[in-house]
């Protein structure tokens, strides 16, 4: 194998430039785009409110605003790409949270005891299941009874938002363990300033392993590999921003009241000027990443992902290979039903119980955040991290409009806006790449 | 005995790769396939031809398990087996190069070469690096001018896809295999490639269905040629003892030439 390299020259056009850098260090270009538009964003309301936009508090509940829709847009991606829809999510989301507020006051206090320390896990896992078993219900008639996507979810909006009254005869339910209730972010409910600067150093670790794993890989089979600065800068961005995030996130200070409450019950003495607790990254925070690291995985790692992928790009091809299609699509459905218990969690955490119409209209931010993100309805494409940056640029316009004291139909017609001209735009480039 | 009868007698003798007997397929009604049988021996390359319609592409549907027949059965090595979809033909050993190619065009090539039986590490995840180096390495022996192993198939031009549908038949060492239109999307030198392959596949002990409108391409490499005319088999002939043109009478007329009429031939020579 010596004559290998040989084989496979480096490219020898050069284009300079952007174009050239891109190429050098293989970064999407669209997720790019993203990331500037993003900033663009954050940074025009800034300048906009001079500067309280920016505070690390407006940060930090911008993006624990962002994880019930980005948590969901995740799974959406895979739903999207195998050439179906969910339209079904929030109602999802709806009868979830009900069941979190109904198990934690009336149904689990009876069975484990009030107060008792397992009860967030028994209802978590409980609200996951509940939605994974509706998503496989949907998916079950999607994928082997051969009803349109589209039919069974806009059938299963309309369902399971009337089991949501049906379950709390039309109440409002309130009250849930105060562990789960951390799930909703807030001051509380982040993980305090050691353990982000933890989990951002963890992240950079990863970060570096990753590169270097695959560059070890490419050497291994003798394949072209980028340059060493390439690699060195894509280092060095991912990590910096990582830790300024964490920056950010740990500037954020508790309430001067609830840290002097907190002194006082932990017989701390208060220092001149307050007593300083770092909030760090929130929950929800948390539960975002994790789960974009995980769907990330599935979707690219794992032969499922590669499934979907393939059901989307060419569904007769993917049959013809032997994938088990219907089999794949139903599971791109309990996933969905699992997200969707998830970001339930998160949703009924922050109002500590449940009302009536905990996620309506989710399906319709998720489904924008997906596609602002780069999901294509053909089919065959889509990413998840696009589509968590989606989210969060959908959620940053929306909470900067009302910022600036939009009213919320005016934040509507401008996130409509947005949508239709990030589609757009993207037909455009699409259209004269190829 | 000729010399030409030998090879197919010691054929005979033999238990064949793959026996098709009594196969139908309908669809709504209409005879696609009707009562057809047929066999397949090692290292034999059998032609399938006849025009539009006559129900070659829809017999090798039922073999690659793309389409389940409605009767009849299906003997590999002697043996009768079930082939409900393409997962039961793969385990076979039947491999399938469609005519649509059935390529996933936002896939690169090492991930349709692999679709559906994914190389994975030892943690379950896909194997990328693997495959693309399997990839390059059943590409250096198809077409050894294909660079482009990270793009996905649509922007690969008519010939690399063929090559990429072809590589992902030889790769998983197919006894059986079945090509639908090999050279239909093919340049003059990217089907000599490919007849080279055939030649060279046959030579391996590879048993190969040929479907093909090309009656040259079929008089060059197969065997026998099972002529089909509207869902059934008018004949299953030795090459070496037919013409082109008897062969081409068949597939117009769908007789024998022993039974063709004399105005059915004055008319088939107007």
């Amino acid at each position: 194998m010596a004559d290998v390299p040989a084989a496979f020259p480096q490219q020898a056009r050069r284009r300079g430039g952007l174009l050239d850098l891109a190429q050098a260090t293989e970064v999407d270009l669209r997720l790019f785009g993203m990331v500037v538009a993003l900033l663009a964003i954050v940074v025009g309301f800034g300048v906009a409110t001079g500067g309280r936009y920016l505070e690390p508090a407006n940060l930090v509940t911008l993006s624990v605003q962002t994880a019930a829709v980005a948590i969901i847009a995740t799974g959406m991606v895979l739903v999207i790409v195998s050439r179906n829809i969910d339209l079904s999510v929030g109602s999802i989301v709806g009868v979830v949270a009900m069941s979190y507020a109904l198990l934690m006051t009336d149904i689990l206090p009876g069975v484990l005891g009030l107060g008792h320390p397992l009860m967030w896990v028994v209802a978590l896992a409980l609200g996951l299941g509940i939605g994974g078993f509706i998503g496989g219900v949907q998916g079950f008639i999607i994928a082997y009874v051969g009803v349109p996507s589209f039919i069974v979810t806009l059938g299963g909006l309309l369902i399971l938002r009337g089991l949501v009254w049906v379950l709390s005869s039309g109440a409002s339910v309130a009250g849930l363990d105060p562990t789960f209730q951390l799930l909703g972010g807030g001051p509380t409910g982040s993980i305090g300033g050691p353990a982000s600067w933890t989990v951002g150093i963890g992240i950079c670790i990863g970060i570096v392993t990753l590169i270097a794993y695959n560059r070890r890989q490419r050497r291994k089979f003798g394949f072209p590999l980028r340059p060493m600065w390439a690699e060195i800068l894509i280092t060095g961005i991912g990590c910096a921003v990582t830790l300024g995030l964490v920056y950010i996130a740990n500037s954020y200070l508790w309430p001067a009241p609830l840290a002097n409450r907190y002194a006082e019950a932990h017989g701390i003495p208060i220092p001149e000027g307050g007593l300083r607790i770092e909030s760090g990254i929130p929950w929800p925070l948390v539960a975002v990443l994790v789960v974009t690291v995980v769907m990330s995985f599935i979707a690219t790692r794992r032969r499922f992902g590669r499934s979907v992928f393939a059901i989307g790009g060419n569904p007769e091809a993917a049959e013809l290979a032997g994938i088990n299609t219907r089999w794949t699509i139903m599971k791109t459905f309990i996933l969905m039903g699992v997200l969707c218990g998830l970001s339930a969690a998160i949703a009924s955490a922050r109002l500590n119980g449940a009302t009536l119409d905990v996620g309506v209209g989710y399906e319709l931010y998720v489904i924008a955040a997906a596609v602002i993100g780069g999901t294509s309805f053909a089919g065959g494409i889509g990413t998840i991290p696009g589509a968590v940056l989606g989210a969060l640029v959908m959620q940053s316009l929306a909470y900067g409009l009302s910022f600036i004291g939009l009213s919320s139909p005016i934040q509507n017609i401008a996130a409509g806006i947005v949508l239709i001209l990030a589609v757009g735009f993207d037909s455009y480039n699409r259209r004269r790449a190829s | 005995m000729t010399a030409e009868a030998a090879p197919a007698q010691q054929a005979a003798n033999r238990v064949p790769l793959v026996e098709m007997r009594n196969i139908r397929v309908a669809y709504g009604g209409v005879h696609a396939v009707d009562d057809v049988s047929i066999d397949l021996h090692p290292g034999e390359v059998v032609g399938v031809v006849g025009g539009n319609g006559a129900g070659k592409s829809t017999l090798m549907r039922a073999l690659s398990g793309a389409h389940r027949a409605d009767s009849g059965e299906i003997l590999i090595d002697g043996e009768a087996c079930e082939i409900s979809n393409p997962r039961d033909a793969k385990v076979h050993g039947i491999e399938t190069i469609y005519q649509t190619l059935a390529l996933a065009d936002n896939i690169d090539a090492p991930g349709n070469m692999f679709l559906g039986r994914e190389l994975t590490t030892r943690w379950g995840t896909l194997d990328d690096s693997a495959m693309e180096g399997a990839t390059r390495k059943v590409m250096g022996r198809l077409n050894p001018n294909f660079k482009r192993f990270a793009t996905p198939v649509k922007s690969l031009s008519g010939g690399q896809r063929q090559s990429v549908a072809i590589a992902r038949a030889v790769h998983f060492n197919a006894r059986i295999l079945i090509m639908d239109e090999p050279t239909a999307a093919l340049g003059p030198a990217e089907t000599e490639q490919v007849r080279d392959l055939i030649r060279q596949l046959k030579n391996e002990g590879i048993g190969i269905f040929l479907v093909s409108h090309d009656i040259h391409d079929v008089f060059d490499l197969s065997e026998r040629i099972a002529v089909m005319y509207h869902g059934k088999i008018v004949d299953i002939v030795n090459r070496a003892d037919v013409t082109t043109d008897a062969v081409l009478g068949m597939i117009i007329l769908g007789k024998k030439p022993d039974e063709v009429t004399r105005e059915e031939l004055a008319e088939l020579h107007a």
